[in-house]
């Protein structure tokens, strides 16, 4: 599937422009679908993290 | 050194470190003052204080969100609040997975798990949810229950107190001159007084706040001394991690000898408190400041992820713990 949005910030492609989001990315669980730019429920434990976009399934983590 | 750092560092070696009272609001100031060359020494006096008045071991915690997002409320720094455009989603933890959190915190030697919910103050709803999660964990895992829901009536700290909750978890964030710059939607003293009741209640009060919001220096030892007047049994530092979308979502990550004059600092004030490394380390300190932070002040560590961003690996902490010879605070010791 192409990735189209960026994870965090959720505007479109990726390139210089998100090397910030990138680099924070390292200390934070993706918000954003990267298929459909749609809000994640993001649920963070101690242990991991899952993101869930209700039309492109779930996403886990540390 | 210079002259004045000499005297203020001195006068903290009497009266903290020898006779274990707190500094007073214009010492604190003259420690968050002090010039570049002089933190190592801040630090070193800092850490003999913590050896002397808590002891070497380090208290170690998971902390997990019950009710991520969508809080009515408005702190600045904060993006689980719903009136920002902030990512986050409202999002509610079923108790099977807060008994796995629990579980997975317990493993790795934590005598500490924090419940923490994103609203004002508790609704039955949540209220029902704590009651079946802590009664849960309990049959589960021997571990320490803490919880954070916001303000509370009488009625709900009863409810805690009776669920076998053993600390409270309120944040008076910043001092009281700065906080309505802050928060709009309630006050410092809503907050206050949601701890005075938590105090006489007989939980533990659990009390910190976040540095670097943009309150100046005399306004950051304004909230160590009010800090020090509540005499919280744990104090939570946070480090401002700006959050997109919310109002302090621009604002600068603060500068890290800042961060370090201020463990100093906190721990000057408050020799006898349980002093947490929370949110913000990682980005305001990078991997050395927990070092730094533990042989500077800091007696307790929440390790793994936070709330809503992620943290070190828990091996990480534990392993520098057992480098620096810092036993790791063992439950039977808490209970
Ligand atoms: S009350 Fe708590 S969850 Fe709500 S906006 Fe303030 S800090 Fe965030
Ligand atoms: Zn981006
Ligand atoms: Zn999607």
């Amino acid at each position: 599937m192409e990735t189209t949005y960026c994870d965090r910030c959720g505007e479109p492609g990726g390139g210089a422009a998100h090397d910030g989001c990138r680099a924070a990315r390292e200390l934070e669980p993706p918000r954003f679908c990267a298929h459909c730019r749609r809000r994640m429920k993001v649920q963070v434990v101690p242990a991991g993290w899952t993101a869930t976009c209700v039309e492109h399934g779930t996403l886990t983590g540390h | 050194m210079s002259t004045s750092s000499v005297s203020v560092l001195d006068r903290a070696r009497t009266r903290v470190l020898a006779e274990g009272q707190g500094l007073d609001q214009a010492d604190i100031l003259e420690v968050l003052r002090l010039p570049d060359e002089d933190i190592p020494a801040a630090l070193q006096l800092a850490h003999e204080v913590r050896m002397r008045w808590c002891g070497p071991e380090v208290e170690v915690e998971g902390i997990v969100s019950l009710k991520t997002g969508g809080c009515p409320e408005d702190c600045h720094f904060c993006s689980q609040s719903g009136l920002f455009s902030s990512p986050v989603r409202s999002v509610w933890l079923d108790i099977p997975s807060l008994v796995k959190a629990a579980e997975q915190t317990a493993a790795t030697g934590a005598s500490e798990f924090c419940i923490v919910a994103a609203v004002r103050g508790p609704d039955a709803k949540l209220m029902q949810q704590m009651r079946d999660g802590v009664k849960a964990i309990k049959e589960a895992v021997d571990i320490n229950v803490a919880a954070s829901l916001g303000m509370l009536s009488q009625e709900q700290v009863d409810d805690l107190v009776d669920m076998g909750v053993h600390r409270y978890n309120h944040n008076l964030e910043t001092c009281r001159s700065y906080f309505p710059n802050v928060v709009t939607t309630h006050s410092w003293e809503e907050r206050w007084s949601t701890l005075k009741m938590v105090r006489d209640s007989g939980m533990e009060v659990c009390c910190g706040g976040i540095i670097g919001l943009g309150e100046t220096l005399e306004q950051r030892a304004e909230f160590a001394a009010q800090l020090a007047e509540l005499e919280p049994d744990e104090v939570p530092l946070n480090f401002l991690n700006p959050r997109p979308g919310t109002p302090l979502g621009d604002q600068p990550v603060m500068d890290p000898k800042d961060a370090l004059r201020a463990i100093a600092a906190f721990r000057l004030a408050l020799p006898r408190t349980i002093l947490r490394y929370a949110g913000g380390r990682e980005i305001t300190l990078g991997d050395l400041g927990t070092r730094e932070g533990l042989l500077g002040g800091i007696n307790a560590v929440i390790v793994g992820n936070y709330l809503t961003t992620l943290g070190r690996p828990a091996t990480s902490d534990l392993e520098l713990l057992a480098e620096l010879k810092m036993p790791v605070k063992a439950l039977s010791a808490t209970l």
